[in-house]
């Protein structure tokens, strides 16, 4: 292993690239740990989530990922804070099978209010703990002592923590403290430390999952089928062994990958193997109708998710009562990255390197399928390109892992092609939301009626291999995922405004295309309805949209998002074919407040739609980073133009036909908006995350901006720019 | 069937093993083991592959390596001075914080680089022309505007 440890040994950003531990045999690992740093799993314990360096540094586990979302700069700050350390002296180990805590998923905008909340009580914990351990040590009162970069201090007194531990790690338990640091001092939490990878990404270094190397790597690809329940009938492993570099040619059922020398010419294979494979397969998308129209065709599982007063009569009461009916497509992920994973098999045991969401569960689903005890999968996450949920990760892992177990004793390295990402992900799902609304005399909202129609939302392998894209095709049956989690279709369905009688219902089908988690899941499509809807009552009502919107909330969060709004807009004035839209909405009606308005530009004549400017106030409670935090609105807000502008899944009766960027465009540089984010910073309150704060309420600002500016309501995604052409 | 093919990259010559019809991009990533430039689509439509060529950025992932043995390649790694300080274009990325995951950065690093030497003092209409072959997912393209603009300040 001594010849190899020096690759392992490498840090790719922030991340060691080897395992770090493996018990005895350390062949994808390194000694990057010292054996005696070994740390428990146990989340209620300080060590699952803190432990003291030898070299006088603080190294933290968190199980989230880093996915572009900033939480290894946010963790770190929490931890810094709390043990008053300079934020250099802090190391960030990121999701790792039997290294960190099993925190199940990065998803949610969750990683706030979870990981980096954790690592405070364990840091703030840890603290009392060191400072009290001193004050035996020395015999001095505790409130003579304090920490600081890496030392614990005292009068004409210094110790480094690792030396006053004797080198033993904290394994008391996480206890609740009287004072965190965090909410008073506030020397590193609220302040915009910058991140350090971009500065390793920026020059190049080793960041990426799809930037791993080790030594005699192979390079594999798969030969994709034609559709979702294509069979194999036939390969003609002849032709494809004839070319360069020819290793392998793993068939298992109907999967079919390549594996060779060099990663062209495991393109090269690809590429042949597309030639030489014969495929039954059937045509059966809906691709002939409007897909509205099919969906509230397919069997359904209707529910009942909340109701209040009666709904029904006192629509049937309303003297003005509306109705309107809102479609939004599949929409993709779209990685810029296409996912790529590295897996190894060596003495019975799997290892992968993977951009996964979710180590932990990652593995589970990998021993199932494959027929391993746990322990012997283990499972390191690696950052790769931004996935804003359920892409092909896990997919790539297991397909990278199958094809490592044929060829075993070399690290197998998959990277999907961009045809694999764009047509073989799991999309968001395809979604009506129809709504039915009365108001009483004075123009309040009297009655309130919601069906929505919607797939699962999520569908994320977690000890369910069927979830797992390559399980489709292999000869043992492991059945459809089915629907999976129908709770992200509710999610926001009913609106955060004073309602006195209201009915929500779901309809949940099983859609044509494979469907899982997206960016704020049914979030997205439920807000832009219910905004969009709230718009249109405001406009029938004879009140300003903002106005109509804080008449109908109580919530001194929701309104001071609001009024900020209106009042950083106060100077703004729109000129000939412009208009601005207004929305509000609070994730998950439990999360970060948003409130958002766009400036659309529209060139009637032409048909062509700007969207010039947008600003949003949040109040994600306590803010950790302003910056990260402005970063991920941003992004969002950018991201749901593209959304609402140009994006839609297409599909013919084979399989979906949106497989590159051209096929599936997205808003690119001459057409994104100029963003601007004020934020509200709570710090009485706790931390929550915003990634997924701004999706909904940008978008339905955008189509209310569009309606200020033309009259014309938009009832379906993307924005059909014909509608106000004239 | 692999030639040795000779390639100017970063100012060092390098002898590369490998089918002529290799695209660039690969062998930058595995022959050259260099991470700057990434594996976007391979179909020249998102920019993660950008290097500069000759003075031009170019898409290094369709273009075989045996129409560049006669080039200058710069990449990613290429830009930092030997001292290891950052370009001005790669500092104002960092300054600005313009990035979310960061795989676009290389493309629009190495784009906003060709520009800023073309074009002193771009409007905000011309760098959005300049990177519009690249793709970012993330949106951070608010942020990578006021970055070039800022390296533009500095030159």
């Amino acid at each position: 292993m001594g010849s190899t440890r020096r690759d392992f040994i490498k840090q790719i950003g922030y991340v060691s690239i080897g395992f770090s531990m493996m018990g005895t045999t350390c062949i994808a690992g390194n000694n990057y740990f010292d054996a005696k740093l070994q740390n428990t799993l146990d989340k209620d314990r300080i060590n699952a989530w803190l432990q003291i360096l030898e070299n006088g540094k603080i190294r933290i586990f968190t199980g989230k990922i880093e996915l572009g979302q900033g939480i290894r700069v946010a963790v770190m700050q929490m931890a810094a804070e709390e043990l008053n350390t300079d934020p250099n002296l802090i190391e960030v180990h990121i999701a790792e099978t039997g290294i960190t805590p099993d925190e199940g998923f990065t998803a949610g905008s969750h990683s706030i209010e979870s990981s980096a909340v954790s690592i405070r009580n364990a840091a703030a914990s840890a603290r009392e703990i060191i400072l009290k351990i001193a004050s035996q040590k020395w015999d001095t009162p505790v409130s003579q002592l304090w920490l600081k970069d890496g030392k614990v201090m005292g009068p004409q007194k210094e110790m480094t923590l690792y030396e006053l531990l004797e080198g033993r790690q904290i394994e008391k338990n996480v206890e609740k403290v009287s004072e965190y640091k965090g909410k008073t001092i506030r020397k590193f939490v609220g302040q915009p430390i910058q991140r350090k990878d971009i500065e390793a990404m920026v020059r190049g270094h080793q960041v990426f999952v799809q930037d791993l190397r080790f030594p005699n790597m192979v390079h594999g690809r798969v030969v994709r089928p034609p559709s979702y329940t294509s069979n194999l009938i036939s390969v003609d492993e002849a032709e494809i062994k004839k070319l360069p570099g020819f290793l392998k040619l793993v068939r298992k059922g109907s999967f079919v990958g390549v594996l060779a020398k060099e990663e062209y010419q495991a393109v090269k294979l690809m590429v042949k193997g597309k030639q030489v494979t014969t495929w039954n397969s059937p045509e059966n998308l809906p691709a002939s109708f409007d897909l509205k129209d099919h969906i509230k065709s397919l069997p359904a599982d209707i529910e009942i998710h909340e109701t209040k007063g009666d709904a029904e009569a006192s629509l049937e009461q309303s003297k003005t009562r509306l109705s309107a009916s809102f479609y939004k497509p599949y929409i993709m992920h779209a990685a810029n990255g296409p996912s790529c994973a590295v897996a190894l098999f060596k003495d019975a045991k799997l290892y992968v390197w993977s951009h996964c969401q979710g180590a932990y569960p990652l593995r589970r689903t990998l021993a199932k399928l494959l027929k391993m005890a746990e322990d012997d999968v283990q499972v390191k996450g690696v950052p790769g390109s931004g996935c804003f949920g359920h892409n092909g990760a896990n997919d790539v892992a297991t397909e990278a892992a199958l094809m490592a177990i044929e060829y075993p004793e070399r690290h197998v390295r998959l990277q999907w092609t961009r045809e694999d990402e764009h047509g073989w992900e799991p999309y968001g799902t395809a979604m009506i939301v129809d709504l039915q609304a009365g108001l009483d005399d004075k123009g309040k909202i009297n009655g309130w009626q919601c069906n929505l129609w919607s797939d699962g939302h999520s569908n994320r392998p977690n000890g369910n291999p069927n979830t797992l894209l390559p399980a489709q095709f292999l000869e043992e049956n492991y059945g459809s995922p089915g629907i999976g989690y129908r709770g992200g279709a509710v999610r926001n369905a009913a609106p955060y405004y004073i309602i006195p009688n209201l009915k929500i219902q779901s309809h949940i089908f099983q859609g044509p295309l494979r469907a899982s988690s997206l960016r704020s899941l049914g979030t997205y499509t439920n807000v832009w309805a219910i905004e969009s809807f709230m718009d249109e009552l405001a406009h029938k009502a004879n009140k300003d949209p903002l106005e109509f919107r804080l008449l109908h909330s109580e919530d001194e969060r929701a309104i001071t998002c609001m009024q900020k709004l209106k009042a950083n807009l106060a100077s703004v004035s729109i000129s000939e074919g412009e208009g601005l839209g207004y929305a509000f909405s609070r994730y998950k009606n439990t999360t970060s407040y948003c409130a958002m308005a766009a400036q659309v530009l529209i060139d009637r004549s032409k048909g062509r739609l700007q969207v010039k400017k947008m600003w949003a106030v949040v109040d994600a409670g306590e803010t950790i980073n302003p910056d990260g935090l402005r970063n991920q609105m941003e992004g969002g807000m950018i991201q749901s133009a593209s959304w609402a502008l140009k994006e839609e899944v297409r599909f013919d009766a084979k399989h979906v036909t949106s497989l590159d960027w051209n096929t599936y465009p997205i808003l690119r540089f001459p057409d994104t908006p100029e963003v601007e984010v004020e934020i509200i910073d709570r710090v009485d309150q706790p931390p929550m995350g915003a990634g997924e704060a701004a999706q909904a309420p940008a978008t339905s600002a955008i189509v209310n901006a569009i309606f200020n500016a033309t009259g014309i309501r938009i009832r379906r995604l993307p924005v059909n720019s014909d509608l106000f052409k004239i | 069937m692999n030639n040795t093919i000779k390639l100017n990259v970063n100012g060092k010559e390098h002898h590369v093993n490998v089918a002529q019809d290799t695209p660039l991009l690969y062998v930058l990533r595995n022959e050259l083991q260099l991470n700057g430039p990434k594996f976007g689509c391979g179909l020249q439509q998102c920019g993660a592959c950008m290097v500069i060529k000759d003075g031009e950025s170019v898409l290094s992932c369709r273009l075989p390596i045996a129409a560049v043995a006669k080039s200058k390649i710069r990449t990613l790694e290429g830009l930092a001075d030997e001292s290891g300080k950052l370009h001005r274009v790669q500092q104002a990325f960092v300054d600005e914080q313009a990035a979310q995951c960061g795989y676009c950065l290389n493309g629009l690093i190495m784009a906003s680089v060709a520009l800023l030497e073309k074009n002193k003092k771009p409007s905000d209409a011309e760098i959005r022309k300049k990177l519009a072959t690249n793709i970012c997912r993330c949106g951070v393209h608010s942020r990578v505007i006021k970055a070039v603009k800022k390296a533009a300040t500095k030159s």
